[in-house]
């Protein structure tokens, strides 16, 4: 019972003790908010990185606090809404399942600027901020073409939004110019971020004989399960040539910083204003892995088509592309307009899959 | 060389009552030293684990918010427990009630009525009670063991909830995400007052646990609980019958879930998703038994466990400390009050043979 007195006492004074932080700082806070693991190395990690970056840029005018692992819905809500009142000047909300919440709170707070990426909800003081996966995803198709035997690759997807399918597409498009007859199988993980589902995933396509992967998901878990069967696979977001030393061809790695930067000193100096920002590989948001693991002579043509898509030669999107089905999208030299592709909910000629409707 | 554990002879009322409370200073001491440990301030963290979530008002709200399905699932469950029946399925039963409450805004955007609510809280209601019967019909008639069957129709329920969003019921205008459109205002459950998030789930959770206990301080079939769930036997003789003690049991703590499902989905959500529960069916059997299968303890356990979730994402924010540690810092909370109560109740023994030559320890 003495014991327990004195652990009572002890507690009370800890908790009674406390003063709150009282080291004035004059750091202004960005914060972020994650929907998975910061080190998922995978699409959270990429954002991270870009916060380490932003952090070591301006470090000494801001600090950067984060939440990792909150579930889209109601739970997402509330932690838009407590960086909101913690005093964040900025919240970047770095899942397209947050938009939602994010127009809710930014509604509620006029004075702090939240940026949201991947969505297509903007506001006066919400801006979005997207980068254009899809050409990185027409070089891997190209690769995958030229690196398949079977003239087959498999794609693990997360939803169907028009953002995957956009990404699906371009894959099968970049596959096609190389190999006019490639198939693309697609399985639904439905999710950005569950190691076993999409282990899962990988397997079921394996079984059904790709011998190439390529994921539109958070984890190193499909590369690798390709490792341990023997066959290549594309990194998504982070370059996962760790998780697949002997898998990886290339990955897109999302490279979040510069633009982090940019968009915290314009918040600094004054000059911040809500935009619809939609950068690819020429910009920087978006860089290729190394190419490895594969012959002199792909890794030529990667580089090229890598070059004549930064130098704006050439758009993955262009004609002539026809739908699935068969009827005629894009006529020849066409080039599909920006709209399109943010709402696209339809699969171009070759894609060995029914779009979940 | 073996351990058990021995049922001490006389209960001590006086740490009967204390021991949650023991258990949460263990847990604050425990706490305190992990965070030292990590280089943390063992101050600032409890601060801003247990504190900082009761200091702002929003923060109160959030806090009913995530209480609210827990304390009404709970309160339930408790009944269920305590009548020895155990149904482990209220997240599936919580899904189904979603499902079945969402029905109206969902087939009926266009209808505006004050009668849409009450009808959907209802049909959520009997949705959630009626995925309950399934077990309790597999018990009464064919003898199965309600713990698995209750357990597995809850993934069950979750995939067909996922086909529904991927399905028939999405958003056409959704940009093919899987959710449902926003449900029409006279299907959001409003809320409570102005100041915040918080609605009419809390009343609703706060009502039905004083009514349970109610009930099982009483009235006549808290009673008939109580002596069936301590033995089937003598209730017989008191003429309660197990079977219908079974359905009243498995409906009641479904028809529970089933409201606090719906409840969540038009009053925190406003439309029905795939995801739309972090676990509450699950964490709700840890609040019934931190409430020790009592209604009113289920009202404290169940906010006790919402602050633990608050309190890591305000730890998060504020000292930096990862979303795991927060998490290692419930499974803390959650140990000692386990072991505080079963050491309240046994005594360790540690036997060195078999041979009955024991040393009395501890």
């Amino acid at each position: 019972m003495k014991k327990l007195v004195i652990a009572l006492a002890a507690s009370a004074a800890l908790l009674g003790g406390f003063a709150n932080g009282a080291q004035a700082q004059e750091k202004k806070k960005v914060c972020f908010i994650y929907v998975g693991s910061k080190t998922d190395g995978g699409w959270t990690q990429a954002h991270d990185r870009g916060r380490q970056e932003l952090d070591k840029a301006l470090g000494d005018k801001i600090e950067t606090p984060f939440l990792e692992s909150v579930p889209e819905g109601p739970d997402a809500e509330r932690a838009i809404e407590r960086m909101a009142r913690s005093g964040c000047a900025m919240v970047y909300t770095t899942s397209f399942g947050f938009m939602d919440a994010t127009a809710k709170v930014a509604a509620k707070f006029p004075d702090v600027k939240f940026e949201h990426a991947t969505g297509f909800k903007a506001g006066p003081n919400l801006a979005t901020y997207n980068s254009r996966f899809y050409e990185g995803r027409y070089i891997q198709g190209q690769i995958a073409a030229k690196m398949s035997k079977k003239g087959l690759a498999g794609y693990i997807a997360s939803f169907p939004i028009p953002e995957v399918v956009m990404g699906i597409n371009a894959f099968e498009l970049g596959a096609k110019s190389v190999n006019p007859n490639f198939k693309l199988k697609v399985v639904w993980a439905n999710t950005w971020f569950d190691p076993g589902k999409e282990a899962d995933a990988a397997k079921a396509l394996i079984d059904q004989g790709v011998d190439i992967l390529t994921q539109h998901t958070d984890t190193t878990a499909p590369m690798q399960v390709a490792a341990e069967r023997g066959i290549f696979a594309f990194g998504q977001a982070s370059d996962m040539i760790a998780a697949g030393p002997k898998t990886q061809l290339t990955a897109i790695v999302d490279t979040w910083g510069a633009y982090y930067i940019k968009r915290t000193k314009a918040l600094l100096d004054g000059s911040w204003k809500s935009e619809q920002i939609w950068d690819g590989l020429k910009d920087g948001i978006l860089t290729m892995a190394p190419y490895t693991n594969m012959p002199d002579d792909v890794k030529a043509m990667a580089e090229e088509t890598e070059a004549k898509i930064k130098s704006g030669e050439l758009h993955p999107f262009t004609g002539p592309i026809n739908k699935q089905d068969g009827s005629a999208w894009l006529k020849a030299g066409e080039r599909s307009d920006d709209g399109t592709l943010l709402g696209m909910n339809f699969y171009v000629e070759g894609v060995d899959d029914k779009l979940p409707k | 060389m073996r351990i058990e554990l021995e049922k001490r002879a006389g209960l001590s009322p006086m740490f009967s009552i204390l021991s949650p409370l023991l258990a949460l200073v263990l847990t604050l001491i425990f706490g305190a030293i992990m965070f030292w440990l990590m280089g943390k301030s063992p101050v600032g963290a409890l601060h801003s684990f247990f504190i900082e979530p009761l200091l702002d008002v929003w923060s109160l709200h959030e806090l009913a918010i995530k209480a609210a399905p827990l304390i009404l699932i709970g309160a339930g469950l408790s009944i269920c427990y305590r009548s020895n029946n155990w149904n482990i399925g209220a997240e599936g039963q919580f899904t189904i009630g979603a499902i079945t409450g969402s029905i109206i805004p969902v087939m009926y955007p266009d209808w505006h009525s004050p009668l849409i609510l009450p009808l959907m809280l209802t049909f959520g209601l009997l949705g959630g009670a009626a995925y309950a019967a399934i077990p309790a019909l597999l018990k009464t008639r064919f003898n199965t063991n309600e713990i698995l069957t209750s357990l597995m129709l809850v993934y069950i329920a979750q995939l067909y909830l996922d086909w529904l969003m991927r399905g028939p019921w999405r958003d056409p205008q959704g940009y093919n995400f899987p959710q449902t459109k926003a449900f029409q205002i006279e299907a959001v459950l409003p809320e409570l007052l102005g100041s915040g998030r918080a609605h009419w789930g809390i009343v609703f959770a706060l009502v039905a646990a004083v009514a349970l206990w109610f009930m099982m301080r009483f009235l006549l079939k808290g009673f008939e609980v109580a002596v069936l769930g301590q033995s089937e036997r003598a209730g017989r003789f008191a003429g309660f019958s197990a079977r219908r003690m079974v359905w009243f049991s498995m409906l009641l703590s479904g028809g529970l879930a089933g409201l606090a499902g719906i409840s969540e989905v038009s009053g925190s959500i406003g439309h029905l998703q795939p995801a739309i529960s972090p676990g509450y069916g699950f964490t709700a059997i840890i609040v019934a038994f931190l409430g020790r299968l009592n209604p009113l303890g289920v009202i404290a356990s169940g906010f006790v466990l919402a602050l633990t979730y608050l309190g890591g994402e305000a730890a998060q924010l504020s000292i930096g400390i990862s979303e795991k540690i927060s998490r290692v810092f419930q499974g803390l909370l959650l140990f000692f009050v386990l072991s505080c109560d079963t050491l309240i109740h046994y005594r360790i023994r540690l036997m060195l043979s078999a041979a009955g030559t024991r040393e009395a320890k501890g």
